[in-house]
């Protein structure tokens, strides 16, 4: 019964993180209708900006993640405006293929600038674990809950409180007549990337710290981005959150009482289960035209 | 027009409803054997629903579709086509990256008897079958009038010619009865005159026509009958003098703005 | 003329052995022949039936760990006094269960994920690949797990002669040529047939399609049977010629590096996947040769997706079919359709 309850709390201290990526991929789903294959690397983008910051520069741990965001943000923006802001119009498979060429040109970049050795970042936080009875949870999750949370409810207000969310709400709803509106749609789209990415960024930068930064983690990350997009619907903010949750519990659940070598398996089952049963997500409303 | 006026599509009692909207709300009518029935109504009238409801690309809500007494609810596109119930879309529907004979090749589809088994070993029987599918086309695009085309790329010819690919497909399913939508709307007035013309013939061959259509003068002059939808019902049918005359239809369509009805 | 150009290639491609003497460029074509293959059997779905499959890699990878199980037999408990356990059987028969599951296996992804389009439809293939690789790393029992499936037999090529070591590469090497030829006409027969014309269609304008009475979804399974089939030989051939198969055959670099072949040699052509195979067949060599690191050899790759994209967006026999009817003015229509009968 207490390992149960003790997974359960793992799960969702992970599901936090998870929501983050999931978030930021569904966004960039939703409003620009692109399957972004370099979702994980900017995740990998962001863990790396921690450990050469943290590590090698001597920036503050705290100071650091915030750096990594911006960063982060700064890449997203540049790939979609040198990428795909001139295949505007073109169909979802162009878009599809250039962003896996350019996922495979920033992973083997970070390969080759960082060297396949997985790299560990030292945090701030006391090494003893927060013990709750028969419960203990390391100080760093805690703190990666807690910033996961709070970018969490930051973006629901930027999406849901202000104009530019309202825009790419619009856009969402129907980019022809958001454009007859006067939004600038091309706009839109570098933001939303730019956001996404630098949500990516962070949950790299909170989860780097919690395990080891490699040049492959990126690909463990996109692709439970894409299990928990599926599982929330195309371009569910909500859904996402939801998504995250669930996939960490699956997980959790999954390694603790099956076999811990399918742990990574579990989202795609997840996905290849969720779509042969209910193809439009388990949240979405929307019609699926991918 | 046609005596024994044996009912081949019947529509009983339809509706379609988007979530709250209603597109159709309560649609009857028959078209018999031969003949070319007109189905105009204002824009969002419904038409295309309709079309779409009939074919099968559409799911009703309510009521039934017949053809030739079959009730079709709940078919697949495909399968209704094979019924020899054909279709043209209101926006140029090609295969547009092929050519104009391949085109037609490609509606012949079903008219081909080789199996996978016959391409892979190229039989006797697939060569023979794809000899009567290439005679078939060139027959039919005579037919309509593009045989000049045939090796030129569809995408490439002009709007109307696009239009006249879609009836040939349409035609090489050898279909009992055809509905075309919206077949003139872009075309120019000798043109029009043209596809006025190839409806007659197409009718003269046995083919029972279902057309929707804004070009009032057009659908006047080739329809026996014609059903008039507003705001997904039908509000008047009759003969073509008979509905010129409707107040109710004149008013639907002056409420609008239009004059030409 | 040109009807005989390409029985000249194929006539070339055979004297090779007779005259190359150095056996690290026959191996080099053996492998690229493979990829080609592969390359072929996905321009099927994602050239012709217009449908982007990213996990294309698991038929190559399961035809690979079939003919390997089953030429060096296996057994395995399923439950706790349950066991099912085979043989080791002659290579041939191996590699036909390997055509054989692959296809299996294509049929029931094709029923299954076919329900969904675009995107949604490659993120399917993805997770499945990456099911099956998972399935490959823990099913340690069946598979060795990350040790690998060592000794794999080589191909058996009949006559006693080949097992001679200086024999053994060139008649593998033509082994996979003559498979090349007989799946790239295969294809080349189905896309010319009604069968073919009615996945273009489904490429081209899927609602059109099944308004003239095509049942779209029963093609995409024929091409995806058909295209899993002819990958599953390919994994075949690999496993014996590498005679070693790990779960990292199933990496999701493999099937890119697939579509990379086939959209930069040209998607929907016969020609594409070839010319783009051999490329990248020998690009990498080529790299290798100047001693580039891989790290900087697939960042070029990543770099070269793009940059097709950008610039050569229909690929090479395209744009080089463009070229020649633009320079002869002549494109004599008759050759189309009709004349390939």
């Amino acid at each position: 019964m207490d390992q149960l309850v003790q997974h359960l709390l793992n799960a969702t201290i992970l599901g936090g993180t998870y929501a983050l990526l999931g978030i930021g991929l569904t966004l960039i789903f939703g409003i620009m209708r692109l399957v972004n294959f370099t979702h994980g690397e900017l995740y990998a983008f962001g863990a790396y900006c921690m450990y050469a910051l943290v590590m090698l520069l001597g920036v503050n741990f705290f100071l650091a993640l915030v750096l990594a965001m911006v960063l982060g943000a700064a890449l997203g923006g540049a790939i979609e405006l040198l990428l795909l802001s001139r295949l505007r119009g073109a169909d979802i498979d162009t878009t599809m293929l250039v962003m896996i060429g350019a996922w495979i040109a920033m992973q083997n970049t970070e390969q080759f600038v960082w060297s396949g050795v997985a790299h560990s970042i030292a945090n701030p936080f006391p090494a003893e674990p927060f013990v709750l009875g028969p419960l203990s949870v390391s100080w760093n999750r805690v703190y990666v809950f807690a910033i996961a949370l709070l970018l969490i409810g930051a973006t629901y207000y930027l999406v849901n409180r202000t104009r530019l969310g309202k825009a790419m709400r619009a856009t969402f709803q129907d980019r022809d007549t958001a454009a007859l509106m006067g939004i600038r749609i091309d706009r839109i789209h570098t933001a939303t990337f730019a956001l996404g990415s630098s949500l990516a960024a962070a949950a790299g930068a909170l989860l780097g710290p919690v395990f080891v930064v490699a040049p492959t983690m990126g690909d463990l990350a996109a692709s439970k981005a894409f299990a928990i997009v599926i599982l929330g619907g195309l371009g569910n903010i909500t859904g996402a959150t939801l998504g995250g949750f669930i996939l960490a519990f699956v997980e959790e659940i999954g390694a603790g009482y099956i076999s811990s070598g399918y742990r990574d398996a579990m989202g795609f089952l997840l996905i290849i289960l969720i779509l042969l049963v209910r193809p439009t997500g388990l949240f979405a409303q929307k019609e699926r035209i991918g | 027009m046609i005596a024994q006026a044996e009912t081949v599509l019947s529509i009983d009692q339809v509706a379609v409803h988007f979530g709250g909207l209603i597109a159709i709300s309560d649609m009857t009518f028959s078209v018999c054997a031969g003949e070319i029935i007109g189905l105009i109504g204002p824009n969002g009238a419904g038409k295309t629903t309709a079309f779409n409801v009939i074919t099968g690309f559409l799911k009703q809500t309510s009521g039934d579709v017949r053809y030739r007494s079959k009730l079709l609810n709940g078919m697949k596109p495909y399968e209704i086509a094979k019924l020899g119930l054909a279709r043209t879309f209101q926006r140029t529907s090609v295969f547009q990256e092929r050519t104009v004979f391949q085109n037609v090749l490609t509606g012949l589809h079903c008219r081909g008897r080789s199996k996978l088994w016959d391409t892979l070993l190229q039989t006797g029987r697939e060569t023979s079958s794809e000899r009567e599918l290439v005679d078939a086309a060139h027959e039919i695009l005579r037919f309509v009038g593009l045989e000049q085309r045939a090796y030129e790329q569809a995408g490439t010819l002009p709007y109307g010619e696009q239009r006249l690919i879609g009836v040939a497909l349409a035609l090489a399913v050898k279909p009992s009865m055809l509905l075309l939508d919206e077949p003139v709307s872009g075309m120019n007035p000798s043109e029009t005159a043209r596809f006025v013309k190839l409806v007659g013939k197409i009718r003269d061959s046995g083919v029972t026509i279902l057309l929707v259509e804004h070009d009032m003068p057009m659908v006047m002059e080739v329809c026996d009958r014609i059903v008039v939808l507003n705001y997904g019902r039908i509000i008047a049918e009759g003969t073509p003098a008979e509905i010129q005359s409707n107040p109710e239809v004149i008013r639907a369509y002056l409420g609008q703005g239009k004059k030409r009805a | 003329m040109s009807r005989f150009l390409p029985w000249l290639f194929v006539a070339l491609l055979t004297s090779v052995p007779l005259w190359l003497n150095d056996f690290y460029v026959l191996h080099v074509m053996i492998t690229t022949g493979i990829f080609i293959i592969a390359a072929m059997s996905l321009n099927l779905l994602l050239g012709f039936t217009g449908q982007l499959s990213l996990g294309h890699v698991a038929f190559f990878g399961i035809g690979a760990y079939t003919s390997a199980l089953v030429s060096l037999g296996f057994e395995v408990h399923l439950l706790p006094d349950f066991t099912v356990g085979l043989a080791p059987k002659p290579v041939w028969f191996a590699m036909l269960c390997a055509i054989v599951v692959a296809g299996l296996t294509g049929y029931a992804i094709g029923k299954l994920s076919f329900r969904v389009r675009g995107a949604y439809f490659v993120i399917v293939s993805i997770s499945f690949a990456e099911v099956v690789r998972l399935v490959a790393l823990n099913w340690v029992e069946l598979t060795q797990g990350p040790m690998a499936l060592n000794n794999i037999p080589a191909l058996v090529l009949g006559a006693d002669a080949f097992e001679l070591s200086f024999l053994r590469k060139p008649a593998v090497y033509l082994l996979v040529l003559a498979t090349a030829v007989a799946c790239y006409v295969i294809i080349a027969r189905l896309v010319n047939s009604r069968a073919g014309r009615a996945m273009i269609a489904l490429r081209e304008n899927e609602s059109l399609a099944m308004s003239v009475g095509i049942d779209v979804t029963h093609y995409l399974v024929v091409a995806t049977v058909v295209s899993a089939g002819i990958a599953g030989m390919a994994g075949a051939l690999y496993t014996h010629y590498i005679r070693i198969v790990d779960p990292d055959i199933f990496l999701f670099i493999y099937t890119v590096t697939m579509v990379i072949m086939v959209i930069t040699g040209g998607k929907g052509t016969l020609a594409g996947p070839i010319v783009g195979g051999a490329l990248f067949g020998f690009v990498p060599e080529a790299l290798r040769a100047m001693a580039i690191e891989p790290e900087v050899q697939w960042i070029i790759y990543g770099v070269l997706m793009v940059a097709v994209v950008y610039f050569l967006p229909r690929g090479i026999v395209p744009a080089i079919e463009h070229y020649m009817s633009g320079r002869k003015r002549s494109p004599a229509p008759a050759a189309s359709e009709a004349s390939q009968k």
